[in-house]
């Protein structure tokens, strides 16, 4: 076991962590700010295998954006500083659903990669990531923005005033 | 000779100490200086003197007023949530610190004896990592905005965010055009790339063209320089701090040494933005053209670090200058702004410097170059220039009255004549002449 391999771990750690303070906190702001230490957490995780462009972009697009507009929607209708009361909901489905797919995806991971042994590829830069997205993977990206631009316009529609 | 990617990473662990210090004491002293200039350069455009009592020209002004605030009472509101309170000024300098890490001051220097390039130091993702830092940074402002609990903090927060978000994407679609230009992300790499002109071919002319991206890029450039300004929160776009509406904004419950890190980081985040746009459309720390002619001592050693500061000092001049000028923008407008002109324009500069790029590439002959050229041009006239929806005709008041909705009542008109004051009345009557 190398340092990289025991830092993998223990940021691996921090992720769950913070994932699992999102769901228990009771302060509903905090529970955004537990979401921000688990997605840099993952970030961090990109760096250590030496994935930077994909770590950069993580911080830039999950970090800096999509959880501060997670945030500024959740200030803009009510953003009480304390606990808050009324956000539980039964333990015993989300449980079994959470605790289900987590452990099944784990274990499914496990099994598959277990006698894999894969060298570590080299640095992630811009070139290989568009080299890969715009040469073997066209079509899903092109899915995928059209997928984007759907719900783009879904939202303009739902958000229009009835005339 | 000049710093490339490969030339980082190798230095001793005292000498990247050394530069820590040094980019953290540039940009203290740079916030303390920026301070007093634009006070001055305020004042001067004002016609007063401005700050003049403390050290020679008032040069110390900045430096009093941190210790006055340092020695201030630290006030924690009672409906504060204390932890994030205090965590959000911590946020805010820090990432407006840590961007700093990969602007090139200039090229190989030596100190004490080691060879190393004058630049903390540079990823292959460098610019990136300043984009991430400014986008971690609206979390400070909007973390206190919510943790004061208050209304006027509140409001500028959220605000702020918004206002940050949209800006960011303006920003980032900018710079993509410097990446295709540069071929490279690294900040290093993108100011070698400007240092010499290139050849280029339109319509058969041969010419060369300027290294400098601000003449070769200049829609980006400008769309840079606005959403730079949107991006620090400046005026005219200081919205969250608006203080006709908002008090101070996301930081009026702030005092102490909590309000001066907002302060520093909101200075530092302007000389950020200022020594990006020297670095990745002015050339970065190369001389000027005139001064290129002296020799090519002045690209080496320390001077780079000075054609460096003039620059940075320009543009932090154009800063000031914004806000002795313009008055603040109304926030329905500064949105559609960002939203609505920015981000397509930068959008259609992109595709159209990609199929520039794609037809150099091709070695298209000239003519099937203009063509493509002339049709989009075409295209852009046609959607610039299609005739838009004619709006609804007015009513005349009686039939408005008669077509309302059923149950609701007849509203006055809007037409409303702001009666002329008596004293306008009188400077006018004063100034007619006496038959």
């Amino acid at each position: 076991m190398t340092a990289i391999d025991v830092m993998l771990s223990a940021v691996g750690l921090v992720a769950v962590g913070s994932a699992l303070a999102v769901v228990s906190t009771q302060h509903l702001v905090r529970a955004g700010l537990w979401l921000v230490v688990t997605l840099g957490a993952v970030a961090v995780e990109f760096l250590l295998l030496r994935a930077e462009f994909v770590a950069w972009v993580q911080v830039l697009i999950y970090v800096g954006a999509v959880v501060v507009l997670l945030l500024f929607a959740v200030m803009l209708t009510r953003a009480p500083i304390g606990r808050s009361t009324d956000l539980d909901r039964p333990i015993g489905p989300a449980l079994l659903i959470g605790a289900g797919s987590g452990l099944g995806l784990a274990g499914l991971f496990a099994w598959v990669f277990r006698d894999m042994r894969v060298n570590p590829p080299p640095t992630g830069s811009a070139q290989r990531v568009g080299e890969a997205i715009f040469g073997d993977w066209v079509l899903p990206f092109e899915v995928l923005s059209v997928l984007l631009l759907a719900a783009l316009v879904g939202a303009i529609v739902l958000s229009k005033k009835d005339t | 000779m000049n710093p490339t990617l490969a030339d980082f990473g190798h230095d001793n662990g005292w000498i990247v100490a050394l530069k820590v210090v040094g980019v953290f004491v540039f940009l203290v002293v740079m916030t303390l200086f920026t301070i007093w200039y634009e006070r001055k350069v305020v004042a001067r455009m004002q016609v007063r003197p401005g700050p003049n009592r403390h050290g020679p020209f008032g040069l110390l002004q900045s430096l009093a007023d941190g210790l006055k605030l340092a020695f201030k009472e630290d006030i924690m509101p009672l409906k504060a949530d204390r932890v994030v309170f205090f965590l959000a000024p911590v946020i805010s300098t820090v990432c407006a610190f840590t961007a700093f890490a990969i602007i090139p001051f200039g090229p190989f220097v030596s100190i004490f004896g080691q060879k190393t390039p004058l630049q903390l130091t540079d990823i292959p993702v460098a610019v990136l990592l300043v984009l991430a830092c400014s986008g971690l940074g609206i979390y400070g402002i909007v973390l206190s905005g919510w943790a004061s609990g208050s209304t006027y903090p509140l409001l500028g927060g959220l605000r702020s965010s918004a206002q940050m978000i949209s800006y960011e994407v303006a920003m980032g679609l900018s710079i993509v055009a410097v990446f295709m230009m540069a071929g490279t992300m690294s900040t290093s790499e993108i100011v070698n790339a400007q240092a010499k002109g290139g050849q280029g071919e339109l319509f058969g002319f041969e010419f060369t063209y300027p290294g400098w991206y601000v003449l070769l890029l200049l829609p980006s450039f400008v769309i840079y320089a606005i959403s730079a300004v949107g991006e620090t929160n400046r005026a005219p776009f200081d919205l969250p701090e608006a203080e006709s509406e908002l008090v101070g904004g996301f930081h009026t419950e702030y005092s102490s040494l909590k309000f001066a890190l907002f302060f520093l980081a909101e200075y530092i985040n302007m000389v950020t933005v200022s020594a990006l746009a020297t670095t990745l459309f002015l050339g970065g720390w190369r001389a000027p053209w005139p001064i290129t002619q002296l020799g090519p001592w002045v690209n080496q050693g320390w001077w780079p670090l000075l054609w460096f500061t003039i620059k940075l000092l320009i543009l932090l001049f154009v800063f000031v200058w914004l806000r002795g000028t313009l008055p603040r923008l109304r926030y329905d407008q500064f949105m559609r702004f960002g939203w609505k002109v920015l981000i397509p324009a930068s959008l259609i500069w992109i595709l159209a410097l990609a199929g520039f790029k794609t037809m150099n590439n091709e070695n298209l002959p000239g003519w099937q170059r203009g063509l493509w050229i002339g049709g989009f041009a075409v295209i852009l006239l046609a959607i610039l220039l299609w005739p838009r929806k004619r709006p609804a005709p007015k009513l005349p008041l009686e039939e408005e009255v008669a077509q309302r909705p059923e149950g609701s009542f007849p509203l006055p008109p809007i037409d409303l004549q702001v009666p002329v004051s008596p004293r306008a009345k009188r400077i006018t009557a004063d100034r007619e002449p006496v038959q």
